[in-house]
């Protein structure tokens, strides 16, 4: 029987997504062969043979080799599984440019993936330790085995072979892994929570798979906690921050930096900032002391401390704001609101309120990919990706989902909320109302949250469709409100993303309560209220800015989508947002997620572009790439069709 | 599908944190700042109202600030002569912070500790206040579970701000008026013990320099100690040195970065600084905090999880030039310090002549006030008891000293600099009644407290007698012999 090594599951329809480690269903659609299930493109060489049946429930969590065939055995083995990591895994690839080495790499990716080792993560991981087989052979040595050689030169040869190189390895690996157990605040053994911060076990093994985040960095100096090793490492863990950081070293500008990269990652309005600029001029006079002004701000009301969770007044102004936003289809009580600096906070405030550690949130992917840091980092909840399809334009599927909840309930996983975002991003579209009921009813029937980001709910670009706000569906529809939550924020909207300011609005006062003392730790600073304070209350200017900024944004979308379909791109259908959900997997040579990976690669290095690939917006379908356009003026997409074109045309 | 009856589950659906009490606003401590929301001290509206002698804020040079923000109107964005630099802020996001904040700030830093010691821009991580920066230093430091030893009398809002969303504990480091509160090696590693003891992770010491609430200043001795310790230990030291620049006499503040840069030896890994502008420039409103750390680890992380409490770009920008103002910052400096100087020296010696005795102190916005005279019974609750007088009938808000884990029962901590001069002297009258009001009533008790003193001492005596007679019999005295001690 043959047997694909690693993870492997009982119904080999249901494969791991890799870049999650979380079971997802994917259908096999007739043109996608599911791409990123890793077992797919294991090279043939890396396929074992396993003569008695092996029992796949069999686990070994015996490291201490009981003689030293075995032992030999299982080294074949763990070279085996450091392969597979280099060929598969998105981590390695990345950590490889680093010059990180192999094992390494596997540990960086067990202890990146399991921040609570859920059954799951624990099966898979100690997986490639069983050693249920008696025989195994590599496939490349059968015919040694089965031919010529005989069973000397079959089996001891290659064996003492492999044994060599694991001693390379290991000598290789030896001096990043002496430090983290030298004596350190970090490597003290630690009783009562001994996975993230104990230092590797002296098991003489030169890999260890330790699920630990304590050994994430093995470079950085060990005497930090197990966050702070996991937030400090190096950004290898997700494409999205590589590039934004790689952008900003190297930025284009048209005078300075004319072959710098172009910046297409960040979502970021540029477009309208000349309507604020003129209303500040005109209106805003007094600047902080407000000056001649009746209604002067008082230097108490600016300097001194201030309620956390923002004012009244500008808890009644965002309101209002929000209020026009949504075209008056909804109003929003300022009493149900919290202000917070941004809405990073926001969304950190509400998964704090709403989710105990190692808990877990459906979140329909591709999704943006700062919630992977925002919301799992300090809370310890996890982001479960529901995925949705290109055939389907990316809308949600409620009978995935439902998958999704039973899946996760199985792995022992407590769900706690549907995260959505709304108007999706990356792929920029509104939800339909019905999608929205369908949502509510879920989480209704299941007993649990929703959370709606709805930060792009005023920046809608397309002719004919109308934002619905989850809270307008609430309104006509009786549902128990006490589960759903909005996070919005200024940044979007307004091109005022430095200001932070973030809005957590909910219908559970309990969530409002402890949300507004969480509030401390993230307070907007006074002399930004009281600026916003007369900004956002001045309706006319407000429904002004909205209407011109929604035109521009319209101009520019047709602009850049026509642009890349000349290119021969073709975008995902969006009607809202600052970005356009672009397909490019004709340019990716292998249909994976290193395809992905290289195109990225090369569009940074090559065309000097940067776009977010849909892997770190965890996208199952390889090769589709989000495109911010708001940054740009119309005179830069030249430009940047002409970067795109050294890959577009350029040999392949 | 049963909405109605799906209603009242879905707030049992909330985390732990947002269900539990982790804020600490349900201790009584509390009390006092409801009993203060409830009827504010107003001079010209509300004579009789509680006056708010429970927030460390800094109002004494306020007309400053506002002063150098009218001639600076370049600074705001969004004035006339400003808004050039409009675009460039608005949508500045960047965690890093604006470069020039970061340069200023870090100027700032050193000179608020009197130009003796020079910090690095590229070190300085912004955080929502000092509030945050405490946070965000314990979720760099420690994990859940782990422990950091926090000299007592510590600031009261440490338990919400360090604890509650990392999970991070504190375990005191008990300190006693006989040495003036000051922190002693035998404590020290006593707590360290007690701590190793119950299989704690002890992961730093967190301390206060100038000390909140004692007002006093860690001495170079006392400093090198815990240095050592720490190092030996190898275990963190945090320094919360927000009242850097509000101290009195600046020749005695000794910041952690001076003996850093005199002792090589030590592993620079293991210090970090919080600071903030809320006290020393009087901006809590602002919110901007500062960690600084030597720790390259720690600074990156800390950077990142920045981005959960970032300063507005717009307040960075006005900071940038309002620090980056050399006079100013000086001018401001030391007119704040002669102000608070000034203040204190009026307050304590008012104090004084009421007959109630502070702990000598040199910085910070507060003074520490010794009322054991009068206590009733010397206790927590004794204190407590006192405390309620003191909040309801007195109408001053000031904090118990169990509040701040103190372990001797009778200090609290008053606030001085958040108040004008004729405010200050209505309190200073308020608590001249009250003692004179006080030492009638204790010289009556005394007279009481002899005859009930009496009466139990008897029964005590009478007690012991009757009750447990075996206790002197020398087989249960026997435990103590060392002899059995030692087979155990």
């Amino acid at each position: 029987m043959i047997l694909l090594d690693g993870i492997w599951h009982p119904s080999s329809k249901i494969p791991f997504d890799h870049s999650s480690l979380s079971p997802v269903i994917i259908p096999r659609g007739p043109k996608n062969p599911n791409p990123r299930a890793p077992h797919t493109i294991f090279p043939p060489a890396l396929l074992t043979i396993s003569a008695p049946s092996p029992s796949p429930n069999q686990q070994d969590n015996n490291n201490t080799p009981q003689n030293p065939k075995k032992k030999k055995k299982r080294q074949i083995r763990k070279k085996n599984i450091i392969h597979k990591t280099a060929t598969t895994n998105p981590q390695s690839a990345i950590s490889q440019i680093h010059g990180d080495s192999l094992p390494l790499t596997q540990m960086t990716r067990a202890s990146r993936d399991s921040d609570n080792s859920t059954p799951e993560h624990n099966r898979s991981s100690s997986r490639p330790k069983s050693d249920g087989p008696e025989m195994r052979i590599i496939v490349p040595l059968q015919g040694v085995v089965q031919g010529r050689g005989g069973l000397v030169l079959g089996s001891l040869l290659p064996c003492a072979l492999f044994y060599f190189l694991q001693l390379y390895l290991k000598s290789r690996n030896r001096p990043s892994q002496s430090r983290p157990s030298s004596p350190s605040p970090l490597s003290t053994p630690n009783d009562h929570n001994p996975s993230p911060s104990s230092p590797p076990s002296a098991s003489g093994s030169s890999i260890h798979r330790t699920p630990s985040r304590g050994l994430l960095s093995p470079r950085a100096h060990p005497s930090v906690s197990s966050r702070a090793a996991a937030v400090a490492r190096p950004d290898e863990d997700s494409l999205y921050y590589v590039g934004l950081k790689r952008c900003l070293e190297d930025a284009y500008h048209w005078v300075d930096n004319p072959d710098g990269i172009i910046q297409l990652g960040l979502a970021e309005n540029r477009l309208s900032q000349d309507l604020v600029l003129d209303w500040l001029e005109k209106k805003a006079h007094g600047a902080l002391l407000g000056g001649e002004r009746p209604d002067e701000l008082s230097i108490m009301g600016l300097t001194t401390y201030q309620p956390f969770d923002g004012s009244n007044n500008l808890k009644i102004a965002v309101a209002g704001f929000m209020n026009q936003v949504m075209q008056g289809s909804v109003s929003f009580d300022p009493s149900q609101i919290v202000l917070t600096c941004g809405a990073t906070p926001a969304m950190e405030i509400l998964s704090f309120c709403i989710a105990d550690p190692g808990n877990a949130f459906l979140v329909p992917s591709p999704y943006y990919p700062g919630w992977d840091r925002d919301i799992k980092w300090r809370t310890g909840v996890e982001l479960v990706p529901v995925p949705c399809r290109s055939t389907d334009n990316f809308s949600i599927s409620i009978a995935v989902l439902e998958r999704a909840y039973t899946q996760a309930k199985k792995r022992g996983l407590k769900i706690r909320a549907v995260l959505i975002a709304n108007p999706t991003n990356p792929t920029g579209h509104v939800l339909s109302r019905e999608t929205l009921i369908d949502l509510l009813d879920f989480v209704t029937e299941k007993n649990i949250h929703l959370i709606s980001d709805e930060v792009f709910a005023g920046s809608i670009h397309g002719d004919q469709s109308k934002f619905v706000s989850v809270a307008e569906v609430l309104e006509s529809e009786g549902i128990d409100k006490t589960r759903v939550h909005i996070i919005y924020g200024i940044s979007k909207d307004l091109p005022l993303a430095g200001f932070r300011v973030g809005v957590i609005h909910s219908y559970n006062d309990t969530v409002i309560v402890a949300s507004a003392k969480l509030a401390r730790f993230s307070s907007i600073s006074a002399p930004t209220q009281q600026l916003l304070i007369s900004m956002l209350s001045d309706m006319q200017f407000i429904s002004d800015y909205l209407e011109v900024n929604q035109q521009r944004l319209r101009r520019m979308h047709s602009l850049f989508v026509d642009a890349l379909k000349q290119l021969g791109i073709k975008c995902a259908n969006s009607n809202a947002g600052f970005y356009c959900w672009a397909d490019m997997s004709r340019y990716i040579k292998s249909y994976s997620e290193k395809g992905e990976r290289k195109l990225w690669e090369k569009l940074l290095t090559v065309a000097k572009v940067n776009m977010t690939p849909g892997l770190s917006c965890h996208c199952i379908e390889p090769g589709w790439f989000r495109c911010c356009f708001t940054t740009l003026t119309e005179e830069d997409i030249p430009l940047v069709v002409e970067r795109l074109k050294r890959v577009t045309q350029g040999p392949k | 599908m049963g909405y109605q009856s799906m209603r009242g589950n879905s707030s049992q659906l909330l985390s732990r944190i947002a269900a539990g009490d982790g804020h600490g606003e349900n201790s009584s401590y509390f009390d006092g700042w409801k009993a203060y929301d409830s009827n504010p001290f107003n001079p010209s509206s509300n004579l009789g109202g509680v006056i708010q002698m429970g927030l460390a804020e800094n109002l004494l040079c306020l007309d400053m600030i506002k002063d150098w923000i009218k001639e600076h109107p370049e600074a705001s964005i969004c004035t006339e002569q400003g808004l050039t630099d409009f675009e460039a802020v608005a949508n500045f996001q960047d965690y890093h912070g604006l470069p020039a904040f970061r340069q200023a700030l870090a100027k700032f830093m050193g000179k608020a500790r009197g130009g003796k010691v020079k910090f690095d821009p590229d070190r300085i991580v912004m955080s929502g206040g000092g509030t945050g920066a405490q946070e965000t230093l314990a979720f760099c430091l420690a994990n859940p579970g782990d422990a950091f030893l926090v000299p007592t009398p510590y600031y009261p809002a440490f338990d919400r701000d360090f604890c509650w969303r990392t999970g991070v504990r504190l375990l005191p480091i008990n300190c006693y008026s006989s040495d003036n509160f000051k922190l002693t090696k035998a404590e020290l590693e006593l707590a360290y013990e007690n701590a190793q003891r119950d299989n704690i992770t002890v992961k730093g010491v967190l301390m206060t320099n100038p000390s909140n609430p004692l007002g006093t200043t860690m001495d170079r001795d006392t400093f090198k100690t815990l240095l050592s310790f720490v190092n030996q230990k190898r275990i963190h030291l945090i320094c919360d040195e927000i009242f850097s620049g509000s101290v009195f006499n600046q020749s005695e503040f000794l910041s952690v970065c001076e003996l850093l840069e005199e002792e090589p030896s030590y592993d620079r890994n293991l210090f970090h600084i919080a600071y903030s502008l809320s006290k020393d420039m009087g901006l809590p409103g602002f919110r901007v905090g500062v960690i600084y750390s030597y720790n390259d680890a720690v600074v990156r992380c800390a950077r990142r999880m920045s981005s959960f409490g970032l300063v507005s770009s717009q307040t960075q920008h006005l900071l940038a030039h309002m620090l980056s103002d050399d006079d100013f910052t000086s001018e401001y400096l030391a007119e704040n310090k002669r102000r608070l100087h000034k203040r204190h020296g009026e307050f304590t010696s008012g104090l004084e002549k009421l007959g109630i005795k502070c702990l000598p102190s040199t910085a910070g916005l507060f003074v520490w006030m010794d009322l054991r005279q009068f206590l009733k019974e010397s206790t927590e609750n004794g204190e407590l008891e006192l405390w309620r007088v003191i909040i309801n009938d007195v109408k001053l808000n000031v904090s118990p000293g169990s509040s701040f884990r103190c372990t001797e029962p009778g200090w609290f901590r008053v606030c001085f600099a958040n108040m004008d001069d004729a405010t200050m002297h209505i309190a200073l009258r308020r608590i001249g009644d009250f003692a004179d009001k006080l030492k009638e009533d204790t010289t009556q008790m005394q007279n009481k407290k002899r005859f009930n003193k009496k009466l139990r001492l008897s029964f005590c005596r009478l007690n012991d007698g009757a009750i447990v007679p075996h206790l002197m019999s020398p087989h249960l005295l026997s435990p103590r012999s060392p002899l059995v001690k030692a087979s155990n």
